[in-house]
C-alpha cells in the first residue's frame, strides 16, 4: 500500500525523524491559512499524489507572498500532473502540502527496503541526492553506500557508521544522522514497510538534517496488524475497476488492450496475457480469482471485466484441478446469464471432469465459445480482437 | 527415484483441523501419502479423521517419527509455525500458506540458515513425487510417473505445464512448488541441485516468472553445473511494470525483475525458451528426445 508524502511525514513525526514543518491543504482557503499557520515565507507547495518525478511535472513551486500562496495552490489544486510514474494520462491533484522554505547546503538520498535475495533489510544512502538512484546506481556506482540488517539481529551502532562516514558527514552531522537512522529503523520495522525512501535528505545552511521527501510503502500482507494505517489510503490514488475487485478478494489489474481475461492463479493469469499478446491481440486487465475459484468470484470477475468498455472480447483460462471443471462451467453459465454478457467470451478450461464442464457450455445456448486448447483459444480470441 | 518425497516421507500437518488443512490432508492420504500426525494448539489428544492431533511439532514428532510437515496454518501464524518445525528439526518442512507478512519471512529465512530444515514455499502448491507420495494441494490425477524433474513459482501454471508433459506421455519424477513469495526457503538452484544429481531424473523444466532475479541466478548455475537438457518459461512478458501481479513476489521494480531480461539470461545460458505457454508440451518432447 502506499501514502502521500504529508502521511509518510506525520510517520516521521511520530518517530522524532526531523521534517520541514509543514500542513496538508485541501482547498486555496486551507493552503492559505497553512501558510499563515507557518509563519514563514518563503513556503514550498507540493502536490500530494502517488508518484514521484511530481518537481519536474510542475506539482512543486516555491511562493514568496499569502496571494502567491492561494496563486500557486489554485494552479496545482485540480491540475493533472503528469510525470514519469503516472504514465501520459497523469493524476488529478487533489492534496496538497504546504512546507516552510528551507536553505539547503546539500542534498542526499537515503532508502530502506526489504531485500529478497539475502532476507535482509538494504539501507542505501547517497551524497548524490536529488537524482534517480537507479540512474545513480547505473552511472557511478561508487556514490552509493549499501549495509544489510540481518532482521534477527538488527539495526546495530557499526551499520549506521558505515552509512554516515561513507555520506562523508561532519562530525557535529554525524550526532544527528546516527539516532535519525535508529529511527527511521524503528519506524520501518514496527510497520512492516516495503520502501522507506528519503530523497532528498538535506543539509541545511544552519548545520540541520531533515527529510525534505518522504516516500513509505507497506507490506500489503501485513496491513492486518497495522489498522492505524488503513485510515491513510487514498481511493481517488486507486483505478475504481481495482478497488472494486479486491472488495471480492480478485486480483485485478487495468490495462490497455481491449481483451479482457479471467484465470484461476496468478501464474498461469499472467502467461494468459502473454499469450493474448502473442496471437497480436493486446490483454484488457490481468483477473486472477484464484487457485480455487469459486462460481461467485467467477460471476463478480465477469461484471468488472465487462465494466471497461473497452472490452470486445473475453477469454476465460481455468485449470481446474480440485475445483472441478463441471461445477466451474455451471458458474460461468449462470454468472454470464446474470451478467447479460453482450461480447463473445472464449473459454478454455482443462483438468478434472473437462468433458462434462465442455458439454455444460456447449448446452447453455449462449454465446460461449469453447476451445480445444490454449493456442486454440489465443488463435479464436486475436480473431475477436481483429473483427 | 526422486527428489525430497517418496514413500518413506511420514507427513505431519500443522492446521491439520483447519477447513483447508482437513480437506487437503484427505486429498494426500487417498493419493498414498503416509500422513502420521496433526498439529493444533489447544487439541491435542484428538483426532482429525482418525489422524492423530498434537499440540506441539516436538510432541509429533516424538509420538510418530515424523519427518515432514506441511503447514495449513492462517498468514498471521504461519512465520511462527514454520519457525517451530524448523526448531524441531523436521528435515522438510513444505508452507502452502500464501499471505505471510515479508518481514516475518525474513526472520525465517535467516532462522533457516545453518538449521537442519528444508523449507519449501510458502505460498506454493507443495511437492509431489508421482505414484509415492503428494504433499500440497496439486490435483494428484494429472501427473505420472516418469523422468522429468520440473520447479516452477507457481501453482496453477504448474498444473498447466505438468498436465501438457503428461499429455506428451513424458512423466515426471518429482513436481516442486517453490511458491510466489519475495522470501521463499528453497530456491531454484536448490532444486536444479538436486534434480541434476537424481538419476532418475534425466531433463528439466524450469518455470520462472517477473521479479526478482532466481532466473538469472538459475540460468547461470545450469550453464556451469546441469548436464541434462533444461526447458525453461517465464510469465509476465506483458506485465506492467510497478504492479504486484498476484503473487507477492511477481512485481517488477525498475528495470529489474523484467521477463525480457530473464529470457535472455535463460536463452544463453543454453535452455530452451518457449515463449508461447501452449507449446510446452510438445517443446519439451521435441528437446528431451534422446535424453529421456
Amino acid at each position: 500500500m502506499k501514502i502521500h508524502e504529508y502521511q509518510a511525514k506525520e510517520l516521521f513525526s511520530k518517530y522524532g525523524i526531523p521534517i520541514p514543518q509543514g500542513r496538508p491543504a485541501f482547498s486555496v482557503e486551507e493552503a492559505r491559512a497553512a501558510a499563515t499557520e507557518l509563519g514563514t515565507l518563503p513556503v514550498v507547495i507540493k502536490a500530494q499524489i502517488h508518484a514521484g518525478g511530481r518537481g519536474k511535472g510542475g506539482g512543486v513551486k516555491l511562493a514568496h507572498s499569502a496571494d502567491e500562496v492561494a496563486a500557486v495552490a489554485g494552479a496545482i489544486l485540480g491540475m493533472t500532473l503528469v510525470t514519469h510514474q503516472t504514465g501520459p494520462e497523469g493524476k488529478l491533484v487533489r492534496r496538497l502540502l504546504v512546507e516552510q522554505g528551507l536553505d539547503i547546503a546539500k542534498e542526499l538520498y537515503l532508502s530502506m527496503l526489504p531485500d529478497r535475495g539475502t532476507a535482509s533489510v538494504v539501507i542505501m544512502a547517497s551524497e548524490a541526492g536529488g537524482m534517480d538512484i537507479e540512474q545513480v546506481a547505473a552511472t557511478t556506482p561508487e556514490k552509493i553506500v549499501k549495509v544489510q540488517v540481518n532482521p534477527l539481529l538488527g539495526l546495530q551502532g557499526f551499520h549506521c557508521r558505515q552509512l554516515a562516514y561513507g555520506l562523508n558527514l561532519a562530525p557535529e552531522l554525524v550526532k544527528k544522522f546516527i539516532p535519525m537512522i535508529g529511527n527511521l529503523y524503528k519506524l520501518f520495522s514496527a510497520y512492516d514497510c516495503s520502501l522507506l525512501e528519503i530523497n532528498p535528505l538535506v543539509i541545511t545552511k544552519g548545520g540541520d538534517i531533515l527529510a525534505l521527501d518522504a516516500k513509505v510503502n507497506f507490506d500489503d500482507n501485513a496491513l492486518y496488524r497495522h489498522k492505524d494505517i488503513l485510515g491513510y489510503r487514498d481511493l481517488d490514488e486507486e483505478d475504481p475497476a481495482e478497488v472494486e475487485a479486491s472488495k471480492y478478494n480478485l486480483n485485478y489489474i487495468k490495462m490497455d488492450g481491449n481483451i479482457g481475461n479471467m484465470v484461476n492463479g496468478a501464474g498461469l493469469a499472467m502467461a494468459t496475457m502473454d499469450i493474448i499478446k502473442l496471437a497480436g491481440a493486446e490483454p484488457a486487465n490481468f483477473l486472477d480469482v484464484g487457485g480455487g475459484a469459486s462460481a461467485e468470484m467467477v460471476e463478480n470477475g465477469f461484471r468488472i471485466i465487462l465494466g471497461d468498455p473497452s472490452v470486445k472480447g473475453v477469454l476465460i483460462n481455468i485449470f481446474g484441478g480440485i475445483l472441478r471443471c463441471d461445477v466451474l462451467a455451471q458458474g460461468v453459465v449462470e454468472a454470464a446469464k446474470k451478467v447479460d454478457v453482450k461480447v463473445p467470451i472464449v473459454i478454455r478450461m482443462e483438468g478434472t471432469n473437462v468433458d462434462k464442464g465442455r458439454e455444460i457450455l456447449q448446452a447453455s445456448g449462449l454465446n460461449l465459445i469453447v476451445a480445444a486448447d490454449l493456442k486454440d483459444a489465443a488463435g479464436k480470441i486475436a480473431k475477436i480482437a481483429r473483427a | 527415484m526422486s527428489i525430497w518425497v517418496d514413500n518413506t516421507t511420514r507427513l505431519l500437518v500443522q492446521g491439520i483441523t483447519g477447513r483447508e488443512g482437513r480437506f487437503h490432508t484427505s486429498q494426500c492420504v487417498a493419493y498414498g501419502t503416509s500422513v502420521v500426525a496433526g498439529v493444533t494448539p489447544g487439541k491435542g489428544g484428538q483426532d482429525s479423521d482418525g489422524i492423530p492431533v498434537f499440540n506441539s511439532v516436538r510432541q509429533a514428532v516424538a509420538a510418530t517419527a515424523a519427518n515432514c510437515s506441511m503447514i495449513f496454518v492462517p498468514p498471521p501464524f504461519a512465520g511462527d509455525a514454520i519457525l517451530e518445525a524448523i526448531e524441531a528439526e523436521v528435515p522438510l518442512i513444505v508452507a502452502i500458506t500464501e499471505g505471510i507478512p515479508v518481514a516475518d519471512m525474513m526472520k525465517v529465512k535467516n532462522y533457516l540458515n545453518g538449521s537442519r530444515s528444508r523449507l519449501i514455499g510458502p505460498n506454493c502448491p507443495g511437492i509431489i513425487t508421482p505414484g509415492q507420495c503428494k504433499i500440497g494441494i496439486m490435483p494428484g490425477p494429472i501427473h505420472r510417473i516418469g523422468p522429468v524433474g520440473v520447479v516452477s513459482r507457481s501453482g496453477t501454471l504448474t498444473y498447466e505445464v505438468v498436465h501438457q508433459l503428461t499429455m506428451q506421455n513424458i512423466g515426471q519424477t518429482t513436481c516442486v512448488g517453490i511458491g510466489g513469495d519475495p522470501v521463499n526457503g528453497t530456491n531454484f538452484i536448490d532444486c536444479l541441485q538436486a534434480f541434476n544429481q537424481d538419476p532418475a531424473t534425466k531433463a528439466i523444466v524450469m518455470v520462472g516468472e517477473i521479479g526478482g532475479s532466481a532466473e538469472e541466478q538459475a540460468a547461470e548455475f545450469i550453464q556451469q553445473q546441469v548436464k541434462k537438457p533444461v526447458v525453461g518459461f517465464i510469465a509476465g512478458l506483458t506485465a506492467p511494470p510497478g504492479r504486484r501481479m498476484g503473487h507477492a513476489g511477481a512485481i517488477i521494480s525498475g528495470s529489474s525483475g523484467t521477463a525480457q531480461a530473464k529470457i535472455e539470461a535463460m536463452g544463453k545460458a543454453g535452455i530452451t525458451v518457449v515463449k508461447n505457454l501452449g507449446e510446452l508440451g510438445e517443446t519439451c518432447a521435441r528437446s528431451f528426445q534422446g535424453a529421456i
